[in-house]
């Protein structure tokens, strides 16, 4: 087991730095300079290079590289091209709105996918089960902003129930927070249980047809309760998978929802900074999204190894 | 067992959270609805947040939009009509040879740090303006003043190097605001200033809060916090228009969402005049457009009403050249180049440019791509056929289009106030106009009294015209829409500046 963890480790510090590389140089390939957008039209030659030499960007590129990514393992992003201050408690302050966002709409997305996706199993032969795995359908092919978009046409513009837009901290003001929140947690939640609602049918008619299954209703146990007895620990594993597979796609989800629904996170802060060439915050959030998502697949291997004792042993 | 136990108090939790929601939704709506006798303050919805507060050091409309005339003050300001009126200078004299002006302050006048505002705050802050601390570009409005005298606490002389009815105008633009010495230190993110707001909070990436101070020296402004809340697009403020969250949407990008609000009693509508020009640039520099009758061709192959009305339903105005109409030296110039396909024709004839293929680079602006489709048909119809390449703006616009100069035809819109000379009289300019007939009189016109200055402008700006340096496709409007009880939105947009003070509910 712990050689497993250090292998994971490795995986996980070898993935990170390669991804620094490949975000820096990708920033460096794409036009536009950021001390002209600074600047604006009327700059001059020397008011360009005072601000080229001030931001750094002069530098030799392998320079401007180590001075970046050193600092990155200690929170030290450098300073912000646009805003002109350090870039790490700007970031710090998305991060929390964006975590806000994506928790919970994978706690919607469960909420709706684990009865749903069992229901849709157990009665697959059923007209509503089929109902079910129907609309599932439908949300999968459904893109996040277009469910985002289309909220805000019927329950804020249409019936005027939810503001269209904006944030408040949830410390700030609570009841203003959650009506703020529904409907791009809604959008996110929506699309994503329809595609782990798939899952789970899967993984719990699997899990349906197996032998011991079958020897605990011989044994006189209802078909939903043999499954919950027996079935759903191991229908878990699959789903489990899926969902940290989908927490990292809902992280991506979620940056063009906040663009939707004006939502100062994560996602806005990219947008703005990459139509800026604010390079630094632009790689800074891409870094911060990576190691997010790598998080995210080391503790899931973690959780493997406890729920499933045979994962464990094969270490 | 334990499970289902869990489903089931989840979906409680969850019920109740959806009455509860519906529920508090439902009690702000009506607060809007019938609070407006006692309303004190007013939402203004944004397009572009300024990435920070300090437009001495970083370009873009955004920051003097918040700021300006809010916050920050000069010794003059533009009034709706264009014209210079007094401010925090209560009036001026200038000198016989038109080269000092001697500014009479008006007393009382505090920073929002609690220091006067004196003769040597005028002295620092246009010093300022000429020393390293500023990095804007737009400093160099202020490269004509020789010095500047303290004569008294109120009393303060400013001598140019010569005579320039440019610069007092641009002193009632942000290189004229006047700052404490000891307010300068963070301007990115503390503006002092002694204006009638100060700015209260700023909530990045959402709005910057004002609220009116206890101790400004004019008059209380018509609200007592004013909110500027940023979208990143023209439909997300309307739909916070519609939901009851903002009250004004201030220079609306998106003309085609308008007709709901125009025949709602609930909204008004309001079109002003702004300072920005559409421009269709034609590289001077590069073939076929180094060719004055290509050029010309173009001015007469574009209907230019058309243009206004396909692209941004019929808002905006036509003018014919590079001038707002709240320019002292506007003139109507649409006769110049009526719309004549026939002419245009055979002007191309006779440059030997038939059948001509260029590529259009078109930034990616609302504005920019509405336009973009009836020019190229337009263009089409004489003989050009344009390819239109989409350019990120304004990132990949500014490097390949105005540094490198890298294009055929663009189009953009120019935002600056009085930017004519900005735009023609220089030929490292990214339209590469040849500046040499216009040079002199520019100068003349600039140092000669008012009679003068208007006369000699329109000198200036006929001789552009005639040699077709640009089209200038129409004035972009400023639109706004707002619940139809605020009172008091300064429609026209003519300098940089939001000016909220007049700004109050029914």
């Amino acid at each position: 087991m712990a050689i497993r963890l250090l292998i994971n480790l490795a995986r996980f510090v070898v993935t990170y730095v390669a991804a620094t590389v490949l975000v820096f140089l990708f920033m460096r390939t794409i036009p536009g300079d950021p001390a002209q957008i600074a600047l604006g039209v009327n700059a001059t030659p020397e008011l360009l290079a005072q601000t080229r030499a001030e931001f750094g960007t002069d530098r030799p590129l392998i320079v401007q590289y180590f001075d970046w990514a050193l600092g990155l393992p200690f929170g030290d992003f450098g300073i912000s091209y646009v805003t002109r201050q350090d870039i790490s408690p700007l970031v710090l302050d998305r991060v929390q709105v964006s975590l806000i966002l994506v928790v919970l709409a994978m706690i919607v997305a469960l909420l709706i996918a684990i009865p749903f996706g069992t229901y849709a199993a157990v009665k697959h032969r059923n007209p509503s089960g089929i109902v079910i795995s129907g609309i599932s359908q439908l949300g999968v092919a459904l893109p996040n902003f277009l469910a985002g978009i289309l909220l805000v046409v019927v329950f804020a513009v249409g019936l005027g129930w939810f503001p269209a837009n904006g944030w408040t901290p949830p410390g700030e003001d609570f009841g203003d927070f959650l009506s703020r929140v529904f409907l791009p947690v809604l959008a996110l939640a929506s699309v994503q249980g329809a595609i782990l609602t798939r899952y789970v049918r899967s993984a719990v008619m699997e899990v349906m047809s197996e032998d011991y299954l079958r020897t605990a209703r011989a044994k006189g146990l209802g078909k939903l309760e043999a499954l919950v007895k027996h079935g759903l620990r191991n229908a878990s594993i699959p789903v489990l998978t899926v969902t940290s597979v989908q927490l990292a796609a809902l992280i991506i989800g979620a940056v063009v929802i906040e663009r939707v629904f004006v939502i100062p996170g994560l996602g806005s802060m990219l947008l703005d900074a990459v139509g800026n060439r604010d390079l630094l915050t632009v790689q800074s959030v891409v870094m911060v999204l990576v190691a997010i998502t790598l998080i995210i697949n080391l503790v899931v291997d973690v959780l493997y190894t406890v729920l499933d004792p045979r994962i464990r042993k094969k270490a | 067992m334990r499970l289902s136990k869990n489903y089931g108090r989840a979906a409680v939790v969850l019920l109740a959270g959806s009455l509860s929601l519906t529920a508090c939704s439902a009690g702000s709506g009506g607060s809007t609805a019938d609070g407006a006798a006692e309303n004190t303050a007013v939402t203004v919805a944004l397009t572009g947040e300024p990435v920070n507060l300090d437009f001495t050091t970083t370009a873009g409309a955004a920051i003097p939009q918040a700021l300006m005339s809010n916050v920050y003050e000069g010794l003059v300001e533009i009034d709706q009509d264009g014209e210079i009126q007094p401010l925090l200078a209560e009036s001026w004299e200038l000198s016989e040879d038109r080269k000092t002006y001697t500014f009479k302050l008006r007393e009382g006048a505090k920073f929002s740090n609690g220091e006067a505002f004196t003769a040597e705050d005028v002295k620092f802050s246009i010093e300022r303006v000429q020393s390293d601390a500023w990095v804007s570009s737009l400093k160099a409005k202020m490269d004509v003043v020789d010095f500047v005298e303290v004569v008294s606490d109120t009393e303060v002389a400013v001598t140019l190097k010569q005579p320039s009815n440019a610069w007092l105008f641009d002193m009632g633009t942000l290189v004229g605001a006047m700052f404490d010495p000891s307010g300068v230190d963070d301007l990115a993110n503390t503006a002092i200033g002694t204006g009638p707001y100060a700015i209260e909070a700023w909530n990045r990436g959402q709005s910057i809060e004002l609220a009116a101070r206890d101790d400004y020296w004019g008059e209380k402004p018509g609200v007592e916090t004013a909110s500027l809340r940023y979208f990143a697009d023209a439909v997300a403020t309307t739909n916070a228009l519609q939901s009851g969250d903002v009250d004004v949407v201030y220079n609306m990008q998106a003309p085609e969402l308008l007709s709901s609000f125009e025949s709602d009693d609930k909204f008004q509508v309001l079109e002003g005049t702004s300072n920005g020009e559409i421009v269709l640039s034609m590289n001077n520099n590069e073939a076929p457009f180094d060719d004055v009758r290509v050029r010309q061709a173009v001015m007469h192959a574009i209907d230019r009403q058309a243009v206004v009305d396909t692209a941004w339903n019929g808002y905006g105005t036509v003018v014919g050249g590079p001038v707002p109409p709240t320019d002292p030296y506007y003139e109507d110039l649409n006769d110049v180049y009526p719309y004549d396909p026939a002419k245009a024709k055979e002007l191309l004839k006779e440059a030997g440019a038939e059948n001509l293929n260029i590529t259009f680079t078109v930034p990616t602006r609302p504005y920019a791509t509405a336009v973009s489709e009836i020019v190229v048909s337009q263009l089409a119809e004489v003989g050009i056929n344009a390819k239109i390449e989409s350019s990120e703006f304004p990132a990949v616009w500014l490097d390949e289009v105005f540094t490198k100069q890298d294009y055929q035809m663009s189009v953009v819109l120019a935002v600056e106030g009085r930017d004519v000379l900005s735009m023609f009289n220089n030929p490292d300019y990214y339209l590469g106009y040849d500046n040499s007939k216009i040079k002199d009189k520019a100068a003349e016109a600039d140092a000669a009294d008012e009679a003068g200055y208007v006369s000699g402008m329109q000198d200036v700006v006929r001789t552009i015209v005639d040699d077709a340096a640009a089209n200038v496709l129409f004035i972009f409007p400023n639109i706004v829409v707002a619940d139809a009880n605020v009172t008091g939105i300064p429609a026209n947009s003519v300098t940089e500046a939001l000016d909220l003070t007049n700004i109050g509910w029914k």
